[in-house]
């Protein structure tokens, strides 16, 4: 365990990417076999399930550090972590444990199944028995979220360096259905693991936003287009007679998405699709916000399958016939693509259309009708791409269309986390509206908490500091007298929030100091913004 | 007993209206009793300023020429029948705790102070009291710091391995008390200290009071080469100014308590936080007030609300005044936490 947190706190420790680099080759050389998967799994999002609820771990901590509840409440309000917290309360700074990770994985795998006595002995005990980085680290495994800025690159990057085998490669082995229970470290870098390979999906091929003037890319005909949908990327796998969905977050979600189940009998066998999941509703692309109502459910019910469908609308072909054609360019995939969905002919399986123009004037007028066609913007395709392994740029871009902007009071305000611990940088937006009365008063219509360079946030820290009118627990109420101008992707109407609108993706553009509260926006002005 | 107000906080300072007297006031007042030399206490502007002996080069070195008289600590003296003495407060160098007196009721104004002996100012002496006036900059159970001798292990093992590589080690701390402290335990054998103008010329002013090792100013003419596998101790304003520039390939290492919170040392780009403060942790700050046998306590700088809450759960009768001190800067925020509800 001490050398895996070490391997953390070194690349906690630095933001040079080199540096990260090295500290994970260099570990992985040294570490077990055993070590060296579960670190794989671990940094890909795959731990092992929460043996513990975050309720019971903060009741085990104040336990041991002798305090009360709210005490401990009110400090991880400003440590801003949870995992943070509990080691910086726990009374003990000695190592005096020498359980290796995988060790500790295993033990966390079988605790689950305890009972609760079992489970706080446990903890208690390994939190004693751990200095205060380790048991950071370890009480990180136990409530999940590692978010310590490795990405799959850098990981592949440097098992590469170890393993002599190339990135493109590992980034493909390390994708998909794979547990440390089921595979080893030789299996999952070497070997061939038949009953993973069915469900594997490929690394996913991103774009970068668009950087210069359309007319660089030059001439318009090496390029095709398509809308950028604004849903979820997704993989759909059809092979040995089975269908997978793994989002781009390598998430498989095939069981969330029963409508598209049910293709498996019409996609021909070893084929592999990029697309879409979009929610499509008597007949038009629903909102994002539509999607969200089927993301977090576990359970899809009858009547919600009924009120937001969902399709699934593919642009690109990776596996046609058993084959992998990703080294195939982009128009021949496409000339493979766009016969197979017709001929599928599902109504769950939409083709997105590739369009073809003449000038870069009508790229941009075509741009322009985004929001009317429910798109982000643009996708820009070279048509002689091959579908390659990542974040690359060159041959593929994304252009989407200017935000909507609005300019809204700060209302509310919450201490950040991570880098913003301590700092308040969490804000609620209001808007005007005349309440029964006739009175105009701030109604919130949205929460924000990027755009901001570091000094800014520091004074907008400081005035919330002086303005702060009440509490609620971690949350301040202010005297309005901050505005800000507010971007946002989409629209729409909600009935799931106070103001009646959901916006989707809101940041914060600019600072206007030069704006009174007066002369911020009303909820009005929002709603006009909605597309009819 | 009758619970008096023999100090009183109003918008110049701590006044004591029997003895006309104010103490650490952030406002000019005539008559000024001053805990230490960092500048939210020592300010300018007052006519008569009254601090331990050994904080005098320090206020003189700030504020100038000012009217000062110096007092030794546990030397009672009287101004308008109450009695007034200093006791060490083991904060940084000079740092004083304020005990006043009058008919046998007893406070204490703490300044800003730590527990723990860091070997260059005097040792904090508890004080016994009816009421305290304590700050709380690291007022919250989150904060625990290691012995000295760990962290300064730390450093130096920091240094050599910096060294080693060909990189130079740029070390941030106060230019007053933090500076000292680090220079005091820094291992000369290793390489070159170096000192940025700032710490360089507080550090003069100390050194009569102190053994510390030879520094070494960086000037317009020091040659980066020169300064290579060296230790560099600049003031935190220092990062990330055109400075720098000169020290190139360098590593950064902060030195200050919010160094605990990793979230504080990433926003400050450092490469390496060292967790050492000139403040009480949490339970430092409990066991000073649990010694002083204070029966009332007022917090004044630091996570007050939650401290002073706390406080009243172990049955203490405390309460939140609000003043203008700064305790131990995150530099992130442009003021530390100034709680108005």
């Amino acid at each position: 365990m001490k050398d895996f947190a070490a391997l953390i706190e070194e690349l906690d420790a630095t933001t040079k990417t080199n540096r990260k680099v090295a500290a994970l080759a260099e570990y992985f050389r040294q570490a077990s076999e055993a070590d060296k998967i579960w670190t794989i799994a671990i940094l890909s999002h795959r731990r092992p399930p929460r043996p513990v609820n975050t309720t019971l771990l903060r009741e085990y901590a104040t336990e041991l550090a002798a305090i009360p509840l709210w005490l401990f409440e009110d400090s991880y309000h400003i440590v801003g972590d949870l995992a943070e917290s509990i080691a910086l309360v726990i009374p003990n700074d000695q190592m005096k444990s020498d359980k290796s990770l995988s060790e500790i994985l295993e033990e966390l795998i079988l605790l689950k199944a305890k009972s609760e006595l079992e489970k706080k002995t446990y903890v208690q005990q390994m939190w004693m028995q751990l200095d205060y980085y380790s048991r950071f680290v370890f009480t990180k495994l136990l409530t999940g979220g590692f978010r310590i800025g490795i990405s799959q690159k850098l990981m592949t990057k440097a098992l590469s360096q170890v393993t002599e085998v190339p990135e493109d490669e590992l980034a493909y082995r390390l994708m998909g259905d794979w547990s440390p229970a089921n595979t080893s470290f030789e299996e999952l870098i070497f070997g061939r693991n038949e009953q993973a390979y069915v469900s594997k999906p490929y690394p996913f091929y991103l774009a970068y936003a668009l950087e210069n003037e359309l007319e660089e890319l030059g001439d318009v005909s090496e390029w095709a287009f398509e809308h950028k949908w604004d849903g979820i990327r997704g993989q759909m796998i059809c092979r040995k007679g089975e269908l997978f969905i793994w989002t781009r977050g390598d998430e498989l979600v095939s069981d969330k998405y029963p409508e598209l189940l049910h293709l498996v009998n019409f996609i021909p066998e070893g084929t592999v699709l990029d697309g879409e999941i979009l929610p499509f509703i008597d007949g038009e692309i629903g909102t994002f916000n539509d999607l969200q109502t089927r993301i977090g459910r576990k359970t899809v019910s009858k009547s919600i399958l009924k009120k937001v469908p969902i399709v699934f609308r593919a642009y690109d072909l990776l596996e046609f016939e058993g084959k992998d054609i990703r080294q195939s360019n982009y128009q021949q995939r496409r000339e493979k693509l766009e016969p197979l969905i017709e001929e599928i002919s599902h109504p769950a399986l939409q083709l997105s259309q590739r369009m073809i123009f003449d000038s870069w004037e009508e790229v941009a007028a075509e741009r322009e009708l985004a929001r009317e066609k429910r798109s982000e913007g643009l996708m820009m395709k070279r048509n002689d791409s091959a579908y390659r392994v990542g974040r690359k740029k060159g041959d593929w871009w994304k252009w989407k269309i200017d935000p909507l902007t609005i300019d809204a009071v700060l209302t509310y305000a919450m201490r950040g986390h991570g880098r913003r611990t301590n700092l308040f940088t969490d804000y609620t937006f209001g808007l005007w509206e005349n309440n029964e009365a006739g009175k105009p008063e701030l109604v919130t219509f949205a929460k924000a908490y990027s755009g901001l360079t570091d000094k800014e946030f520091a004074q907008v820290d400081a005035i919330i500091k002086k303005t702060t009118l009440e509490r609620f627990g971690p949350v301040r109420s202010v005297e309005p007298t901050l505005v800000f101008e507010l971007a946002f992707e989409g629209i729409a109407f909600s009935n799931r929030h106070k103001s009646g609108v959901a916006v989707r993706f809101p940041r914060i553009l600019r600072w206007r100091k030069d704006k009174t509260i007066a002369d911020a926006n009303s909820l009005d002005d929002l709603k006009a913004l909605i597309p009819k | 007993m009758k619970r008096s107000d023999l100090l009183v906080f109003n918008s110049k300072g701590i006044y004591c209206p029997r003895a006309k007297v104010y103490l650490d006031p952030w406002r000019p007042v005539n008559h000024a009793i001053i805990t230490h030399g960092h500048s939210d206490h020592a300010r300018f502007g007052h006519k008569n300023y009254l601090t331990h002996h050994s904080n005098i080069p320090i206020l003189k070195h700030r504020l100038g020429d000012i009217p000062v008289q110096g007092v030794a600590w546990n030397e009672p003296f009287q101004i308008n029948g109450v009695t007034f003495s200093l006791h060490p407060a083991g904060h940084i160098i000079g740092s004083s705790q304020v005990r006043v007196e009058y008919q046998e009721e007893v406070w204490v104004f703490t300044g800003d102070y730590k527990d723990e002996d860091d070997g260059v100012a005097v040792p904090y002496e508890s004080v016994k009291c009816h009421t305290m006036i304590t700050e709380c900059t690291f007022g919250i159970p989150a904060f625990k710091w290691k012995p000295q001798q760990e962290v300064f292990k730390e450093i130096n093992q920091w240094w050599k391995e910096n060294k080693e590589e060909g990189k130079t080690s740029v070390l941030f701390g106060y230019s007053l008390g933090k500076a000292q402290r680090i220079l005091k335990y820094l291992e000369p054998s290793i390489g070159t200290i170096f000192t940025h103008g700032a710490i360089e010329n507080m550090t003069e002013v100390l050194r009569p009071q102190l053994a510390l090792p030879p520094t070494q100013l960086i000037t317009r003419e020091t040659k980066g080469k020169e300064i290579q596998g060296g230790i560099v101790v600049a003031p935190p304003s220092a990062h990330g100014s055109p400075w720098m520039r000169k020290l190139v390939p360098f590593e950064t290492g902060t030195c200050s308590g919010w160094m605990a919170f990793r979230g504080a040392r990433r926003r400050r780009a450092t490469d390496k936080g060292f967790v050492i403060s000139d403040h009480c942790d949490w339970q430092g700050l409990l066991k000073s007030i649990k010694a002083s046998e204070a029966e009332r306590v007022i917090c004044t700088h630091g996570y007050t609300d939650i401290f002073s809450k706390y406080l009243r759960e172990l049955g203490y009768d405390a309460s939140v005044e609000n003043t203008d001190y700064e305790g131990e800067k995150d530099e992130a925020t442009t003021s530390t936490e100034k709680e108005t509800v």
